[in-house]
């Protein structure tokens, strides 16, 4: 088990005139529709409980108006929360002063936007340098220790251009860069690659990826599409108007959801392309067949599975030892959806 | 129904008895404060006649040189700077140039202090609600109240001269530096200052490094606006005292002399044109981020 970055325990939004007034009814268990009828207040996040491990990426995946970006936004506390604790590396965040804050915003935690959120009259280096500059660095030596982000996003060419001359994608690259540049260990990414054609999302997908390898932060990534979800997330918790549905890795949700939502929501993936052979494999069992690393997808694996006599395979771990097997009927049950008694009314989209 | 066809007033007693009390505590408010008051101003008064003396004294040659100079510097335009010198060089030659003077002196330093007062309270209008209701009718009344209005009661309290000309030009110039730093600071993108505040920007960062830059072209607006409307009561102020082309402008009304009220006039309006075109090329240079192309 690794460690526990962010622990959000108890965590309760509800927008309105008199959000504390409004607690007991929610703890009392008043319904979203109702509080907004009854009493005019919109319940934005109800009894949050997360831990978030370090130096891995968490998505936290819903909907819009599920929560997710509020719900991020008290991770560094651009929103004060109703009621609940969020403890960063044990560091009471909601207890900080207006200066400790500070701080803690400028050197614990950095955050990339859904619309990036650059600032348009300064210059992309200028964008690259700010948290440095924020932090009191001057202009110039800002600068020169943030060049090396700017080239990590290979964007050291347009250091002297106006962002609005960039594309999207390239935007993006700089607010990915602005938020590495402060060496924060925490990278909140909100929606950050959604509002990118499916290309270049697919691009940025796997410029954050190759990042994370080498550079092991704490990432918690809000999305609202669940194949980003699954090709980045080490871990996904799933929100449905305020509150977490199901989380853990991503491969129990997908072979067990818990939810009629979550069976929903997963219909449409490619199955095959997504769920590895170690999360079905028979453990501890060697059989007679080829071998394959417990990582490989099952659309990697089947059709050798099919062409084998005995329809088995072995599966390896990282350094090769065998360590369970898989045979077609696994095989091809996981692939297989979850049956859904599905009427109009239960259908989420 | 005599009721019904005069509205019922005050009597002319009571009235004449209002007014005459309004009138006579505000004399003993200037026979006791107005020398104060007047020494407050000096040093502005001061400056002033410094400034004027300066432009008076410096040979025109180089004047010709510095108006140039600026539009150019201002302007980045060979067009517009060669355009002003032409138009100073006509002024001087009708004989307006002392006047001239005079009134860029008064104008310069109006704006000055517009600047100085307007931007920090649009700021900080910008900043809290309350002082945004409470200052948004104070501006609507010093944009729409007739001139002459406030000027009786800044000369009774300071005399005929040229610091109360300064003020009333000041009090109707003010307004659209006031409430365009408003607007602009207020414009801002959401997402722009968000990420501000997520990089642990303290409030003055946010204000001098997000805010202010974003809001200029805004607010370099409003300065245009206050040079106009600054040079617009050189007439009116010349009224109380204060030298400059507002000062022919009137006799000319009084005497009916056609040539030299429209020699006059012309002068002021190609000084606004000056002003106006320098400071527009300037503010749209100042925003040149917003016209990047694509690449």
């Amino acid at each position: 088990m690794s460690d526990i970055a962010i622990s959000i325990k108890g965590l309760y939004q509800i927008f309105g005139k008199r959000p504390k007034k409004m607690l007991s009814y929610v703890k009392d268990g008043i319904s979203k529709a109702d509080l907004l009828e009854k009493h005019r207040h919109v319940l934005g996040l109800k009894d949050i409980n997360i831990n978030i491990p370090a130096h891995k990426i968490s998505v936290i995946m819903g909907l819009s108006g599920s929560g997710k970006s509020t719900l991020i936004r008290h991770i560094n506390r651009l929103i004060e929360p109703t009621s609940g604790k969020i403890d960063v590396y044990g560091e009471d965040v909601l207890s900080m002063s207006k200066g400790e804050l500070r701080e803690f915003r400028r050197h614990k935690v950095s955050m990339v936007f859904q619309n990036f959120g650059l600032h348009v009259h300064k210059t992309v280096a200028e964008n690259v340098a700010y948290g440095l500059v924020v932090q009191g660095i001057p202009l110039n030596k800002a600068k020169k220790n943030s060049r090396k982000w700017l080239e990590r996003v290979g964007l050291e060419e347009f250091e002297n251009c106006y962002t609005s001359r960039l594309s999207g994608g390239m935007q993006q690259r700089v607010g990915l860069a602005r938020a590495l540049a402060t060496d924060a260990d925490i990278l909140l990414m909100d929606e950050a690659f959604s509002a990118l054609d499916p290309l270049i999302r697919t691009d940025m997908q796997d410029i954050l990826l190759k990042l994370q390898q080498e550079l092991q932060k704490t990432i918690v990534f809000i999305t609202h599409d669940l194949d980003e979800a699954l090709y980045i997330g080490d871990s996904i918790a799933i929100l449905r108007d305020g509150e977490v549905i199901q989380q853990g890795d991503p491969q129990e949700i997908i072979l067990k959801p818990n939810d009629d939502y979550i069976v929903d929501f997963i219909q449409d993936i490619n199955r095959g392309r997504v769920i590895r052979i170690r999360s079905i494999m028979i453990k501890g069992e060697t059989v007679d067949g080829p071998n394959f690393n417990h990582n490989s997808v099952l659309e990697d694996v089947l059709p050798s599975i099919v062409k084998s006599e005995n329809h088995k395979a072995n599966v390896t771990n990282d350094s090769g030892d065998i360590i369970g097997s898989i045979d077609l009927k696994t095989v091809a049950s996981a692939i297989a959806r979850p049956a859904v008694e599905k009427s109009a009314e239960t259908s989420y989209r | 129904m005599d009721f019904f066809a005069k509205f019922p007033s005050m009597s002319r007693g009571e009235l004449r008895d209002f007014k005459k009390s309004v009138d006579g505590s505000f004399s003993e408010f200037t026979g006791e404060y107005g020398e104060a008051i007047e020494a407050f101003f000096d040093p502005l008064l001061w400056f002033l006649v410094w400034f004027e003396q300066l432009l008076l004294a410096t040979p025109w040659p180089i004047i010709l040189l510095i108006v140039g100079a600026l539009a150019w510097a201002g302007s980045r335009s060979i067009k517009i700077a060669t355009g002003a010198i032409l138009a100073f060089i006509a002024i001087g030659y009708f004989g307006m140039w002392k006047d001239t003077m005079s009134t860029l002196a008064i104008v310069s330093v109006a704006t000055l202090i517009c600047i100085s007062i307007g931007i920090p309270l649009g700021i900080l209008m910008a900043r809290s609600k309350y002082a945004q209701a409470l200052v948004t009718p104070l501006l609507d009344i010093m944009q729409t109240i007739p001139a002459f209005v406030y000027l009786i009661p800044v000369v009774m309290l300071l005399g005929i001269g040229k610091v109360p000309g300064l003020i009333a030009v000041c009090i109707y110039a003010l307004p659209p530096i006031v409430r365009l730093t408003n607007l602009g600071i207020r414009l801002v993108s959401k997402e722009a200052l968000e990420a501000a505040d997520a990089f642990g920007a303290s409030y003055r960062q946010r204000l001098f490094g997000v805010q202010i830059p974003l809001a200029l072209p805004n607010i370099f607006a409003g300065i245009n606006q206050t040079i106009m409307m600054a040079l617009s009561m050189v007439v009116i102020a010349s009224m109380i005292g204060v030298a400059g082309l507002g000062v022919p402008v009137l006799r000319s009304i009084s005497n009916q002399y056609l040539a030299l009220g429209l020699l006059n006039g012309l002068a002021i309006v190609a000084l606004a044109i000056i002003f106006d075109r320098v400071t527009q090329e300037y503010g749209k240079r100042l925003q040149k981020h917003r016209h990047g192309d694509h690449l």
